[in-house]
């Protein structure tokens, strides 16, 4: 029997394990991020980073993977992504947040897969920027080939979209650039952006106060008939009570001051200003309130509020004590957010483990998740990625991604698989154009012709 | 304590002395020298200096002999390379594209071959500082829209004029090859009985683009006839005069064609024209690499950091294709324009190095920002590497360019220092200090 087990091994570990095993990753350069960086072993057992050192012992029965001359880093965390969801902006009103990407989560999107391969295990999905208040996000890992409840992130901190400035105007202005309105939409001035704020917070205060009261009733065990849910309401009242972060798109210096005043007025916290692209004019001010900023590298002049970008405002808000991620905002620039991370030491110095924890262990606290993921420590679910080179090298290629342990990501793999699947596709469309070739040769009856060429009729 | 005062003060005022110097020289003589110079034309080398005269390169070499009155440039541990050039941009076109009163990329009409880039471009725009503090010394400039958009303009990013900055001005006449273009694929499916379907629409415009392409391109040679045959009634047509320098294989067409259909359309154009063709944007030229060698073709590449072309490429497509064009002999420029990076050109070395990793030789994606996009614009004796004669256009790092941790320390376009502070610099020193 054990003789059987033996000989299956091989054949075991070349495919794409489950997690209940252990698996050790060895001769690599570990860049825990949050433990400083060394030669030596990473142990996994049951999808978990069970130690991570320099002399790591290996049990009988792992399966070893030799990264000799690579990198392994934790798992990266894009903080700001629309990948794997079939739509992003509910628009027509002002107030969206009765909608979520829960609702929307589409795993067979590739850029799930293209993601992973640029090394990104967890990614927070959000609802576009439309609306003063906007969509519920979802948090995922880029468990690719796993159905949308296997993407969730399960016991991540429940999020929701807020933006304000120029995005949610335009759909206030007319002859607006993206898409057709059918009509103008409340707001069109950063004024207005703030009242709409403020007017579904307030109405969220009175639909909470509504609960309060019943609940009081019934732990007085007096009659009471519950309020009516409010779908709208419900999120805003978790945000009121700290159980959903709120993740506001915002540029200018003034509207970031504007929705942190909001925040106090209303007792809660920003978790996160998104994009921030001049939060480093009111760094002082965000680091008092304690927010975090998630921000692009270096894009800017792409609009009028952008002007005033400068790739310094990571290293910036940084260095006066802000909690700050690099994000992506598009499923071309998640495949090298490491390099992303690199200009963050060009543009103001950040050291290497400064620069990294922008797009691992910083991300992971923005959104509530450090206890799980963002640097490699014994106990953190196994998401780590191996390059061939130093992660912040511009020549630095993508060669393994785990997730809870499991390899979803294997360059060599998906280098073998490729004769194999252009040869499918090809068969595909050969069979496609001889269906087409027979079907040409048949007479076509005469009703049909009219349709067969549209361009005629008019 | 007044002595204790001064001291730091002239040290101050030597900087400030030194510094003033830097930036007011002219093209004067400079030599360069203790650095590690890669002219890319030739192999690194080693603690070699550069001699820089009247905004070219004078001489380069182990051992240069001190001219008199030259300013030497100390340059230990430090590197020299020719500064790189971006082959697809907009740079002083366009401020703040959101903004329609920023941008003056493109203009109404199909056929526009008489309007220049040139004309337009802001030599005080913001984007010229910010993009040569990444060691960008010339880019391509061109005008959009229609189907010949205009004139191209190859230019140094310094100067106060366009007359300073032009390297050549017109450096190609560009066009935007006709393609069946729906409004999305989804209007593309569509088929509403009764009515003309988007695909069909769009395959109409085309085919009508490309009569009326051919009928220009027709009616300009026979235009030039005429201005040769000098009879009488003969009238100045501006768009047609334009036209004179690409049909007598002067001024090179760039030509936009992305995909295989469309390029292949366009080589057949040029041959059949008997233009000059620079593919541009060609995204697909992977699959036509056989034909652009044939026909002596160079592409400017589209961003290597983009999203594959198709939803079933391999996900590193894109990285892969500079590689797959270098074994095929085709030669090839890296650039900029893209989604997300049109305002960030100053990210052109990230492109070329995005290649390395996926079959390209390092050495070929430095000489494709920098030689070969000087021999494809025909300025292969002027720009693009470190040879005496050439502009004096030269970078100075503490490293690879191409790696995003290197800093680029000083630059000299046409042999004079050039400031490398910019907006983004002076916003970073101004909040880092609040």
């Amino acid at each position: 029997m054990k003789r059987f087990v033996l000989f299956l091994l091989p054949l075991l570990e070349a495919t794409l394990l489950p997690a209940a095993q252990t698996t050790v990753i060895r001769n690599a350069t570990v860049i825990t991020v949050t433990k400083g960086t060394f030669q030596g072993s990473i142990l996994i057992r049951d999808g978990k980073i069970v130690e991570a050192g320099e002399k790591v012992l290996v049990p009988d029965g792992a399966r070893v993977i030799d990264a000799g001359g690579q990198f392994v880093m934790p798992g990266i965390i894009d903080c700001h992504s629309h990948i794997a969801a079939d739509s992003i902006n509910e628009g027509a009103v002002a107030v969206s947040s009765m909608v979520g990407i829960e609702d929307v989560i589409n795993p067979d999107d590739i850029d799930i897969y293209r993601a992973l391969a640029g090394g990104v295990t967890t990614a927070n999905i959000l609802h576009g920027s439309a609306n003063p208040i906007g969509g519920k996000c979802q948090v995922m890992k880029m468990r690719w080939g796993k159905d949308a409840q296997g993407l969730i992130f399960e016991g991540a901190m429940p999020g929701i979209k807020f933006a304000l400035g120029e995005n949610v105007k335009r759909s206030g202005s007319p002859g607006n650039g993206f898409g057709a309105s059918p009509g103008l939409r409340y707001p069109a001035s950063r004024m207005g952006v703030e009242d709409v704020i403020r007017e579904a917070l307030t109405e969220a205060r009175a639909y909470q106060k509504e609960w309060r009261d019943y609940q009081a009733k019934v732990d007085r065990h007096e009659q009471a008939i519950p309020p009516r849910r409010d779908l709208k309401l419900e999120p805003l009242v978790e945000v009121l009570e700290g159980k959903r972060y709120v993740h506001a798109h915002c540029y200018r210096a003034d509207e970031i001051l504007m929705l942190l005043r909001v925040a106090d007025d209303f007792g809660f916290k920003i978790r996160t200003l998104q994009h921030g692209l001049e939060a480093y004019k009111v760094a002082r001010e965000i680091a008092a309130e304690g927010t975090g900023v998630s921000t692009f590298s270096d894009w800017w002049a792409y609009k009028a509020e952008a002007f005033d970008a400068i790739p310094y405002n990571a290293a910036i808000l940084v260095r006066k004590g802000v909690l700050v991620s690099l994000n992506s905002d598009s499923a071309e620039l998640m495949r090298h957010l490491n390099t992303e991370a690199a200009k963050a030491m060009k543009y103001g110095g950040l050291s290497e483990t400064e620069a990294l924890s922008l797009v691992t262990i910083n991300p992971a606290k923005q959104l509530g998740i450090e206890n799980r993921v963002g640097s490699i420590e014994p106990g953190k679910d196994a998401d780590l990625t191996i390059f061939d080179k130093h992660p912040l090298s511009n020549y630095a290629k993508v060669e393994k991604v785990f997730i809870d342990g499991d390899l979803y990501f294997d360059r060599e793999k998906d280098l073998e698989e490729r004769p194999g699947k252009e040869a499918r596709k090809k068969a595909l469309i050969d069979k496609e154009k001889a269906q087409e070739n027979k079907e040409r040769k048949k007479p076509e009856p005469a009703e049909d012709k009219k349709t067969e060429e549209p361009g005629g009729a008019q | 304590m007044k002595t204790r005062g001064e001291a730091p003060c002239a040290a101050c005022l030597a900087i400030f002395l030194s510094l003033a110097s830097l930036r007011a020289a002219g093209p004067d003589t400079i030599l360069l020298r203790g650095a590690t110079v890669h002219p890319v034309s030739g192999p690194d080398i080693a603690d070699a200096a550069v001699l820089m005269r009247d905004g070219k390169i004078a001489e380069v070499g182990p051992r240069i002999a001190v001219p008199k009155g030259a300013r030497i440039i100390e340059l230990k541990g430090l590197h020299v390379y020719p500064g790189m050039i971006d082959s697809d941009t907009e740079i002083g076109l366009t401020e703040i594209e959101a903004v329609r009163e920023m941008s003056d990329i493109s203009d109404i009409g199909l056929f526009k071959p008489q309007l220049r880039a040139a004309t337009a471009v802001n030599p005080a725009s913001e984007h010229i500082p910010v993009t040569r503090a990444n060691g960008i010394t010339s880019v391509i400039t061109s005008p959009g829209g229609g189907i010949v958009a205009g004139q191209s303009v190859l230019m140094h990013l310094s100067g106060w004029t366009m007359e300073d900055m032009a390297v050549r001005a017109p450096a190609a006449m560009r066009l935007e090859f006709p393609n069946i273009r729906t409004p999305n694929r989804f209007a593309a499916a569509a088929e509403t009985p009764g009515r003309t379907s988007a695909y069909a629409e769009a395959k109409k415009r085309y085919e009508q683009q490309m009569r009326d392409l051919n009928d220009f391109m027709e009616s300009a040679r026979r235009y030039r006839q005429a201005k040769a045959a000098a009879g009488t009634g003969f009238e100045t047509d501006l768009k047609f005069e334009a036209m004179i320098p690409v049909l007598d294989g002067e001024l090179p067409m760039l030509i936009r064609a992305e995909r295989e259909k469309t390029i292949k359309e366009a080589i057949a154009f040029a041959d059949k024209q008997k233009v000059h063709m620079i593919l541009e944007r060609g995204a697909e030229a992977w699959k036509v690499a056989a034909d652009l060698k044939a026909h002596n073709i160079p592409v400017i590449l589209p961003p290597t950091l983009r999203l594959p072309d198709e939803e079933d490429n391999p996900y590193d497509k894109p990285f892969s294709i500079p590689g797959e064009l270098f074994k095929a002999g085709v030669k090839f420029a890296f650039a900029s324009f893209g989604p997300g990076d049109e305002d960030n050109p100053r990210n052109l070395p990230y492109e070329a190095a995005a290649a390395v990793g996926f079959g390209l030789p390092p050495e070929e994606a430095l000489r494709a920002v920098t030689l070969y996009a000087a021999q494809i614009w025909g300025v292969g004796d002027e720009l693009g590497s470190i040879e005496k004669g050439k502009w004096a256009d030269l970078i100075v790092t503490d490293g690879d360019p191409l790696e995003t941790r290197t800093q680029i320390k000083q630059m000299f376009i046409k042999g004079a220092a050039v400031d490398l502070d910019n907006k983004h610099h002076r916003l970073y020193e101004k909040y880092l200090a609040r």
